[in-house]
């Protein structure tokens, strides 16, 4: 970024030098599996920045519908400011056509929308959308500038690195030969979302204390919450 | 982009029961273009221990060869094999003595005991710093992805056909999520009366 010191000629003494920067990362990661009638979406809930802890109980899961439940880490108040939006345009949905509630597609869609809205001051996070839609799992992830992409697992946030990986082998059944034929349920994807974030939590330093997992099924939305590693 | 990334490529290692393994990439590349796909970054320094090196492949080579250097000299003054603790001790100090304008290079060592054949893993940073693990340890451009998949794949006390599935499995999803390494894998399973060296055929993109 252009600053005072690539034009020397303006550096005298008593030059005011201003600056924002808007950004600050807050940390936090996110796993979602999508099953053949289900959605599993799991994220930490440590709140950071460099090395202090705002708070270790902080969730990153906003439920928007029965059917959808969207995880956003990254900058905290970004997230929040976009969450917050996005549920009231659900609303909004709903009560412009008669409490029929926003199918998830169209969430997607929505909220690829608002982000592509702010191309040029983008909201500062990590989104992965998950959630049923005539009955079957979806997964959506998205860049901080709205680009939307559809899978069945995803990892997000600043684990990606470490959790993307294992997700390739134990779900996508990435470099094997023979591969296992083991049902991909509900238990199974919650056990690989538990794992993963164990396995994250040694390693990164943003992401521990907690992981709050909602399972979406045609029955709505369970919430459960395993503790972590809180150092 | 730093230069320790500028080649790409990466080295993995794992302590086993009585066995250890070290697995390596085979890319060589400048940058994003692909130079070579049979660049092996593992060595042999004796019967027992390999030497591992991702980084800057110019400095792979020359550190490799200096290093053999002062250990054929130590091995002809002693008249004894080199222990892996001994080569780690030489190494870090040869990294320490270019404290101020060092090698590219981040080392991983893997080798037995000459002796009591127990297993030895080692990596270091650039400039010398060893960590001496009980478990793994890695190093190169997709180092991220492969403290994840070690981190949930390896367990203690694992036979040699079960380490080498374990390290080979780690290997290769880490580096399938990484553009810079890749290509190829080459994997050496470490036994005190025997080592099995496999290459492993890979997706080239």
């Amino acid at each position: 970024m252009l600053g005072i010191n690539q034009f020397p000629e303006y550096q005298v003494p008593g030059a005011v030098q201003h600056q924002f920067n808007p950004y600050e990362n807050n940390g936090g990661s996110i796993v979602a599996i999508a099953g053949d009638n289900f959605a599993v979406i799991g994220a930490d809930t440590r709140l950071s920045a460099g090395y202090n802890i705002f708070t270790r109980n902080h969730s990153k899961l906003f439920q928007l519908t029965s059917s959808a439940v969207l995880a956003s880490c990254g900058n905290w108040c970004d997230s929040d400011t976009l969450t917050s939006i996005l549920q009231t345009r659900v609303r909004q949905y709903s009560d412009t056509h008669e409490n029929k509630e926003i199918s998830l597609n169209a969430i997607a869609q929505l909220l690829s929308t608002m982000m592509y809205g702010r191309r040029f001051f983008p909201y500062y996070v990590s989104n992965i959308l998950a959630g049923i839609y005539e009955g079957k799992g979806y997964v959506y992830s998205y860049d901080p500038i709205g680009h939307c992409e559809r899978h069945t697992y995803r990892a997000g946030g600043s684990s990606s690195a470490l959790l993307q990986p294992i997700l390739d082998n134990q779900i996508g059944l990435k470099n094997m030969e023979e591969k296992p034929t083991i049902p991909l349920t509900v238990d199974r994807a919650v056990k690989l979302v538990t794992d993963t974030f164990i396995s994250a939590a040694e390693r990164d330093i943003y992401t521990g204390d907690g992981v709050k997992i909602s399972i979406i099924t045609e029955n709505g939305v369970e919430e459960r919450q395993i503790p972590l590693r809180k150092d | 982009m730093s230069i320790m990334a500028y080649n790409g490529g990466c080295v993995v290692a794992m302590k086993g029961k009585e066995c250890v393994a070290i697995a390596t990439d085979l890319r060589f590349g400048l940058q994003a273009q692909t130079i070579d796909t049979n660049f092996e970054k593992v060595f042999p320094v004796n019967k027992h221990m390999y030497l591992g090196l991702a980084g800057l492949q110019t400095d792979i080579i020359t550190v490799y060869k200096r290093l053999m250097f002062r250990k054929n000299l130590y091995e002809i003054r002693e008249n004894r094999v080199m222990q892996p603790e001994r080569f780690a001790a030489m190494l870090s100090s040869f990294l320490y003595e270019h404290r101020f304008g060092p090698y590219f290079i981040e080392p991983v060592i893997a080798g037995l005991d000459p002796k009591t054949f127990k297993p030895f893993i080692c990596n270091m940073d650039l400039i010398g710093c060893a960590n001496m693990p009980d478990d793994f340890v890695v190093a190169g451009t997709c180092e991220e992805q492969l403290f994840g998949m070690c981190e949930t794949l390896w367990r203690e006390n694992m036979e040699p056909d079960d380490l080498f599935e374990t390290i080979s499995q780690a290997m290769l999803n880490a580096f399938d999520r990484d553009a810079i390494s890749g290509w190829g894998a080459k994997v050496y399973i470490i036994e005190k009366d025997k080592v099995t060296i496999r290459k492993l055929k890979t997706r080239m993109d």
